[in-house]
């Protein structure tokens, strides 16, 4: 801690950072643009302009940009110098001389901060009487909007795209007043990242397209803090709603986590909520055909069909744990199954027994970006944990963040961190079977089916702790990487192992918790990370149950009459022959859910339930970290939560049955949570994972709305123009309008937006984080199930199953699921802009064994048809098959057949 | 024939993988290497421009954002001959404005532009080092100094006839 | 031993017989600081020596070479990646000396390279030479196969064990590309944007290694420091520095061209005597003393001695030494417009002052000189001049010289400016 003087007031602030933090910590306002939080300080735009005197005796001081400045003891400064303030109001002007003032028509008026610069410094008058240039625009893809005549030129897009991103296919063009940020030739952005242009210009150029189809100015939208669930890393998010229909997402800074970024799928995959296939009533099947039916009908038809026998309930890991947990409620323990496979429950359960035992640290997201050195172990997370992947790419520059230690450079000094770590070495590896996003910034990469990299694995751990088994029969360049491995690893100060579930392999999960485990004997700092697939697959793990093999088996034997299926399309679990006999063997099958899945198309009936942007609940991260979403938008019934629909079902069954009692009487999530802590004892800090119903902020609830929403009766115009009482929402604590508290300390967990004046851009964030960068003011956001830090005393044991090495076989492929970042995930394929970015399913094959044209591949559900793609490196003998694309249930590796097409044999 | 959309020629593309391998990291021969297309062809086609990106590692969009940075990488196509007048200051005293209006005058076209023939691309360049002979210019590369609407006519028509 | 030349920079060029060969080089004195710096000197002595020589550097800035060669970390050059570049992108208008050097004797820049690289003991020497040096391209490859081949470029040099190789980069054409920091992003195939120091050049440089950067004209002093020593060299400038410069004149006068001449000759010499003072018919208005972007100075400071300090008391800078004269028919916002053209197109588009202030600057001047300009033009000019001209507003130096002739020039052609705007023309046009 040390202070500086900031215009004759001494400001207590910390060393390490740049005199432009220090001064937005300090609550000043002072302007700026090319700076961000994440990307560093390069002084570029010149808008951050104070005066700095050398000490107390110096009248005259100098001006500096604040954010090329570090904090040093006894800074003494001025923000409100003349002349620093005419420079500042001079560059905006100098923005402004080809601006197209387009404010009116532009999507980012509002929330722009170029709009909220512009108000600081004053400038309101245009002395330029010149023409102004102008750019041709760009189609940049289904996901972002381009208007290149707003742009200032503050070149936070092509760094963060190239240089944080890793994107190589947006780039500045030309120079002096016409340089130009977009792609060599319009096409879609090929980031997983794009979005966050978004949110990282401060201008209009980059916006969010299918937003646009649904605009809204940000001041007319409800907000709700949100919790993403396109995968497992637990995102933050806030939703946006305008007349009960979500419009956007945008991200939620939540410090361990996606801090100020989002992966593409993050951000646009809600489109299934307003998508074609959303469920809004309930659905009866007669003869054949699936009709709309009143809820009271509903029901009836449920009293009805349960009346007979047994109900089995199964549940989702992508539903909430309220949800899962009424049903559990519901049909009792005997009775829940968590919706998976016995593979995918065992990968998960193992999962979760791999982190409680490890003995090291259980990194978040954000530390793992400060690993020195990664072991990524059989797992593409780019797709399967986006914003993970993205933290690991960060880490890759820790050696050049050492080099500037030494060289006195500050970390934030982007540009000259990366000039002086033009050549310093990554710590990341990655042993995948197939490339990955991350393969340019590794210091090797390892193509290997996935039992030869988990025999890697096993060699690197007997390589750091001799106790662990030893891996026979390695081959000899195998041997020395895995020494090399070993080695760097050994070396490190804060080692991390990552590795998934992508593969269905526990070898590799075991193989990767034994190298940590073997790490942490001499760095307990050692990490573990192990990616799953669902928002909840954690969640459910924790809460157990039986898996769809012992359902099946209960239905064949006749067992169970009802089948009550939440949120789960089982048809992405099991192959087509096991979900007809399961159809065929259970009398009933009543699916909740939002969605119209294969499986819904089937049932006897379907009930509509709300999506997450419609319903609050808790979801567990993999890494076991409970987080709330709220509710933004409240749909009209029946719409209603998934546990408010195993609620309705209860209702309707004899409710002297003693087991339901507590679901009956339940009335809000509150409830529900409380009763869940009490049927599961290690779930119960879930209940703490935000502020309650009945919290509020000086005596109020939160306002949801800002105040500047336009009229009430305006709102709700498109169903009727009388006055109507604003929504009630009996889970929150928020009120559904803009009545209500709001302000930068409340709770980081109910934080609907971001909006402190004068800064109504998201840049406002500042003004909520109690340090930049750092902790928010208003607290801790969401809880860790898992500890932290692991149990140094517990000394697990080494895992002995090394499995044999991977034979190439003549007459069959291995094939491997081959995760997608738009394509594999199931809810946001519903979304029109990310299917459109899902690529046609193409069977990759080593570069050797590709023929041109197509092949027939034979998977369980019979061959499939598919062009064939060279994928450089793939080991031999190996296929990739899309997951869920070509066959809805393959997801796991299994060995298949390959022919020739039969009309294109002789081709080559 | 070496044309705007065939491929490179082999012996071109192994001198620009030899550049790059001489460099720390190939991206340091992007200079170097467009200049070598377009030694070769007079200007930088999309189609070359992907190619060269290719041989370097680069994405299309990185080098074409160091392409289109510099004054000397045409990206558009020239005529046979490329005259580059000075504009700059010594040169500008010293009349090169009633030397470029003659010469557009002669040439029928605008500074930037090339002749309906093909045969002449008429640009502006900064100072060539060249002003003590003011007004200066580079034909094809060579430097011409003390340049006046006589020596311009002449020369005119000595490139018109030369291929 | 023939004693020390006066002209040791020029002694051996000779335009009409072209650059002398490694053999003829050799008869006229080169080679010989180099044999002295790797058989009897340690790098240090060299450093030492260029200290003591007080020479500043010649690419404009005029910083002590020796002190800046001071802060490259020790390393023999075996034992550490690092660079000596010399700075041939000379394309400051009005500036001509190192084609001069270049064209004339390329063996004494490479002599010059390889005593610098001696010095801070770089293995790596580049040669950044502006695309549009032709000539200086092929005669620099010639010479430095020729010195490749006779064992002055290589490893072991002299069996001394320092190695040492040059590799001309041939750049494409921007003005930015000299600013030192430019250079090394453009030699790592980016867009050549000046980097922010620290680190320094000397720390961490091209591709992050320590790097030194120098002017050609700098570099070509030194075989003739190391020959003739330190003394010797400071005592050939007539005040405070150290050597001889080359100085230069273009615009309306006699003789335009260029000479060696003995550091701090007065410009009133260089104009009169060596130009051959105006051209009939014409007198001297104002100039700029070293390259468009130094100030005006007008025919009061004639006398001023062309050296770097006092330059600076005059209101200029010594810049590159290559003035440029305006005279009395020539339009004076019509030169400074020319010029503002020409910063506003060589700004690199990286900070935001530079990018959008110079062309804002550009059509101020041109409105101005076509008839169109407005009263309040004027405070629109000086608040640029005010806002870019000062260090530190902009990234880079590239502003502030362009504001130099600018800023001086609305002092000095006050009644110019005023007469434009009031009778709506260029009073120098023909029908006035
Ligand atoms: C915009 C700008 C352009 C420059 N152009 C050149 C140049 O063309 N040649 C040069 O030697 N120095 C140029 N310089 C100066 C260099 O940055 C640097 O100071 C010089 O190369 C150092 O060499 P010296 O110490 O030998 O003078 C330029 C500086 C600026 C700001
Ligand atoms: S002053 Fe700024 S825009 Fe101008 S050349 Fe320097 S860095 Fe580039
Ligand atoms: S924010 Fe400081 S220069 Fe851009």
């Amino acid at each position: 801690m040390t202070s500086i003087r900031i215009d004759g007031r001494d400001c207590p602030t910390r060393t390490g950072i740049n005199l432009l933090q220090a001064c937005l910590e300090a609550g000043a306002s002072l302007p700026y643009f090319c700076w961000h939080p994440e990307l560093g300080s390069v002084g570029a735009c010149r808008q951050c302009a104070i005066r700095q005197f050398s000490g107390p005796d110096d009248t005259k001081g100098r001006i500096v940009m604040a954010c090329m400045t570090p904090v040093s003891e006894n800074t003494i400064i001025s923000i409100d110098d003349p002349e620093a303030r005419d420079f500042r109001a001079s560059i905006i002007e100098w923005m402004m001389v080809n601006h197209p003032h387009d404010c009116p028509v532009c999507e980012e008026g509002g929330e722009c901060h170029l709009q909220d610069m512009t108000v600081m410094t004053g400038h309101d008058t245009r002395r330029y009487r010149f023409t102004k240039r102008t750019h041709r625009n760009q189609d940049l893809g289904p996901f972002v909007k381009h208007e290149m005549n707003r742009c200032i030129a503050c070149y936070r897009c092509v760094r963060f795209y190239r240089d944080y991103a890793g994107g190589d296919d947006l780039a500045v063009f030309a120079s002096h007043d016409n340089v130009y940020f977009g792609r060599a030739e319009d096409g879609t952005l090929q980031n997983a990242f794009s979005g966050n242009l978004v949110e990282i210009c401060p201008t209009g150029v980059f916006t969010d397209k299918p937003f646009s189809a649904t605009y809204a100015r940000k001041w007319d939208m409800r907000g709700a803090p949100s919790v993403c669930v396109h995968c497992a890393v637990g995102c933050n998010t806030i939703v946006n709603a305008r007349e009960e229909t979500l419009r956007r997402v945008l991200n939620r800074y939540h410090e361990d986590i996606n801090r100020y970024l989002l992966c593409d799928r993050g951000r646009f995959g809600h489109g299934f909520v307003n998508a074609p296939t959303r469920i809004r009533t309930p659905l009866r099947a007669i003869d054949g055909q699936q009709a709309a039916i009143p809820m009271t009908d509903a029901l009836q038809a449920f009293a009805r069909m349960a009346a007979g026998g047994r109900i089995v309930g199964i549940a989702s890991p992508r539903a909430a744990l309220e949800t899962c947990f009424s049903l559990h409620a519901l049909v009792g323990p005997q009775h829940f199954c968590t919706g998976q496979t016995r593979h995918e429950q065992e990968c998960v359960e193992l999962a979760h027994a791999l982190l409680t035992r490890h003995p090291g640290a259980l990194p978040t997201i954000h530390e793992m970006e400060s690993a020195d050195a990664v072991l990524v172990l059989g797992e593409d997370v780019c797709a399967t944990a986006p914003r993970l992947g993205l933290s690991l790419r960060q880490s890759a520059r820790q050696a050049s963040f050492h080099t500037a230690d030494d060289a006195r450079v500050p970390r934030w000094m982007d540009a000259a961190v990366r000039t002086l770590g033009a050549q310093c070495p990554s710590g990341l590896y990655v042993l995948t079977p197939a490339p990955t996003d991350l393969d340019d910034v590794a210091a090797q990469t390892r193509r290997a089916a996935p039992d030869d990299i988990a025999r890697l694995g096993f060699a690197i751990a007997h390589e750091i702790d001799p106790a662990a088994p030893a891996v026979t029969d390695l081959a000899a360049d195998d041997a020395r990487l895995a020494a090399r491995i070993a080695h760097a690893l050994v070396a490190a100060g804060k080692p991390l192992v990552v590795s998934g579930m992508q593969y269905g392999s526990p070898a590799l999960m075991q193989a990767a918790a034994s190298i940590a485990t073997a790490l942490a004997r001499a760095t307990p700092a050692a990490g573990l990370s192990l990616v799953l697939p669902e928002c909840n697959s954690m969640g459910l793990a924790m809460m157990g149950g039986l898996s769809l093999e012992t359902v099946m088996e209960q239905a064949r034997a006749g067992a169970i009459s009802v089948l009550v299926i939440v949120e789960n399309d089982l048809t992405r679990h099991l192959p087509p022959a096991d979900v007809a006999e399961l159809l065929a063997a259970v009398p009933d099958i009543v699916v909740i859910d939002h969605t119209a899945t294969p499986l819904c198309r089937q049932a006897s009936l379907v009930l509509p339930a709300s999506a997450f942007s419609e319903c609050s609940g808790t979801l567990v991260s993999q890494e076991g970290r409970a987080q709330r979403f709220f509710q933004a938008v409240f749909p009209p019934a029946p719409i209603q939560a998934g546990w408010r629909w195993v609620q309705a079902l209860a209702r309707s069954l004899d409710p002297s049955a003693p087991h339901m009692t507590g679901l009956t009487v339940w009335r809000d999530l509150d409830d529900v949570l409380s009763a869940l802590a009490q049927a599961f004892p290690h779930l119960a800090p879930a209940v703490r994972a935000a502020p309650g119903a009945d919290y509020r902020m000086n005596g109020q609830k939160l306002r949801s709305q800002t105040y500047r929403a336009s009229g009430r009766t305006v709102i709700r115009s498109f169903v009727n123009v009388r006055d109507q009482p604003p929504p009630r929402s009996p889970d929150t604590p928020f009120s559904s309008s803009m009545e209500g508290a709001y302000g930068p300390d409340m709770p980081a967990a109910l934080v609907s937006g971001y909006q402190a004046s004068p800064w109504n851009s998201v840049q406002a964030l500042n003004r909520f984080q109690h340090e930049i960068g750092g902790p928010m003011r208003g607290g801790e956001c969401g809880i860790r199930l898992l500890s932290r830090v692991g149990h140094s005393d517990a000394k697990p044991a080494y895992a002995t199953d090394i499995p044999r090495p991977h034979l190439v076989q003549a007459d069959t492929v291995l094939v491997l699921p081959d995760t997608r970042l738009f394509g594999s995930e199931e809810l946001s394929m519903f979304s029109p802009s990310v299917m459109a970015r899902a690529t046609a399913p193409a069977l990759g094959l080593p570069a050797g064994m590709a023929a041109t044209g197509r092949m027939v591949l034979h998977l369980d559900d019979g061959p499939h048809m598919l062009p064939v793609e060279p994928v450089p490196g793939l080991p031999e003998g190996i296929a990739l098959c899309p997951a869920h694309m070509v066959a809805r249930a393959f997801r796991f590796p299994r060995m298949a057949r390959l022919e020739r097409m039969p009309d294109e044999g002789g081709r080559s | 024939m070496l044309t705007a959309e065939a491929p490179l020629s082999t012996p071109v593309r192994a001198e620009i993988l030899a550049l790059a391998a001489q460099e720390p990291h190939p991206r340091g021969a992007s200079v170097a290497a467009l200049r070598l297309v377009q030694a070769r062809l007079g200007w930088i086609s999309t189609v070359h421009l992907r190619e060269v990106a290719d041989l370097l590692g680069m994405s299309v969009d990185d080098l074409d954002g160091i392409a289109t940075y510099f004054n000397l990488l045409f990206r558009r196509p020239v005529g046979r001959h490329v005259v580059m007048l000075c504009d700059s200051v010594s040169c500008w005293i010293m009349g090169r404005e009633p030397l470029c209006a003659h010469m557009c005058r002669t040439l029928g076209i605008r500074p930037g532009e090339t002749t309906a023939d093909n045969a002449i691309t008429l640009l502006p360049t900064v100072c060539i080092g060249h002003c003590d002979h003011a007004p200066a210019m580079l034909v094809d590369g060579t430097l011409h100094g003390d340049v006046d609407t006589a020596t311009l006519d002449r020369l005119i028509d000595t490139l018109r006839d030369t291929p | 031993m023939t004693p020390p030349t006066e002209r040791p920079l020029t002694a051996m060029i000779d335009p009409a017989a072209g650059p002398p060969d490694c053999a003829a080089y050799e008869r006229a004195g080169g080679w010989q600081a180099t044999r002295r710096a790797l058989g009897d000197l340690a790098p240090a002595e060299i450093i030492d020596m260029v200290t003591r020589s007080k020479l500043r550097g010649r690419g404009g800035a005029g910083f002590g070479t020796g002190q800046k060669w001071s802060f490259v970390p020790k390393e023999p050059a075996a034992e550490r990646h690092k660079y000596l570049i010399a700075n041939a992108d000379e394309m400051e208008p009005g500036t001509f000396k190192d084609r001069l050097l270049l064209e004339g004797n390329p063996l004494q820049l490479i002599e010059g390279m390889i005593l610098a690289a001696y010095g801070v003991q770089a293995g790596h020497g580049i040669i950044f030479l502006r695309g549009e040096y032709g000539l200086a391209c092929s005669r620099l490859h010639h010479a430095i196969g020729e010195a490749r081949q006779q064992g002055w470029l290589g490893e072991n040099i002299l069996g001394s064990g320092f190695g040492f190789d040059i590799h001309v980069h041939s750049s494409a054409g921007r003005y930015i590309c000299g600013e030192e920091t430019a250079l090394l992003t453009a030699l790592e195939g980016r867009r050549a944007t000046p980097r922010s120091k620290p680190p320094f050049p000397q720390t961490g440089g091209l591709w992050g290694a320590p790097s030194v950067v120098n002017n050609v004209e700098t570099l070509c002093n030194l075989p003739h420091i190391i020959t003739n020593g330190p003394e010797w060299f400071a005592g050939l400038g007539l005040g405070e520095d150290g050597g001889t410069k080359i100085y230069g004149v273009s615009g309306r006068v006699a003789k335009p061209g260029a000479w060696e001449l003995p550091i701090g000759t007065p410009l009133r010499q260089i104009i009169e005597e060596h130009a051959g003072g105006m051209r009939p018919g014409h007198q001297l208005r104002a100039l700029l003393p070293g390259g468009a972007s130094t100030a005006f100075l007008d025919a009061t400071a004639l006398d001023v001695a062309m050296d770097y300090g006092s330059v600076e008391k005059a209101g200029s800078r010594l810049g590159t030494g290559m003035a440029i004269i305006l005279d009395d028919r020539t339009c004076p916002i019509g030169m400074i417009r020319n010029l503002e053209h020409f910063f506003a197109q060589e700004s690199c588009g990286w900070c935001t002052p530079c990018r959008d202030g110079l062309p804002w600057v550009e059509r101020l001047l041109d409105a101005i000189e076509d008839g169109s300009g407005q009263e309040e033009d004027m405070d629109q000019l000086a608040r640029h001049a005010r806002m870019l001209g000062a260090p530190g507003r902009t990234f880079c130096a590239h502003a502030p010289g362009a504001m130099a002739p600018l800023a001086s020039g609305l002092k000095l052609f006050a009644a110019d400016f005023a007469a434009h705007i009031q009778q709506r023309r260029c009073p120098h046009k023909s029908g006035a």
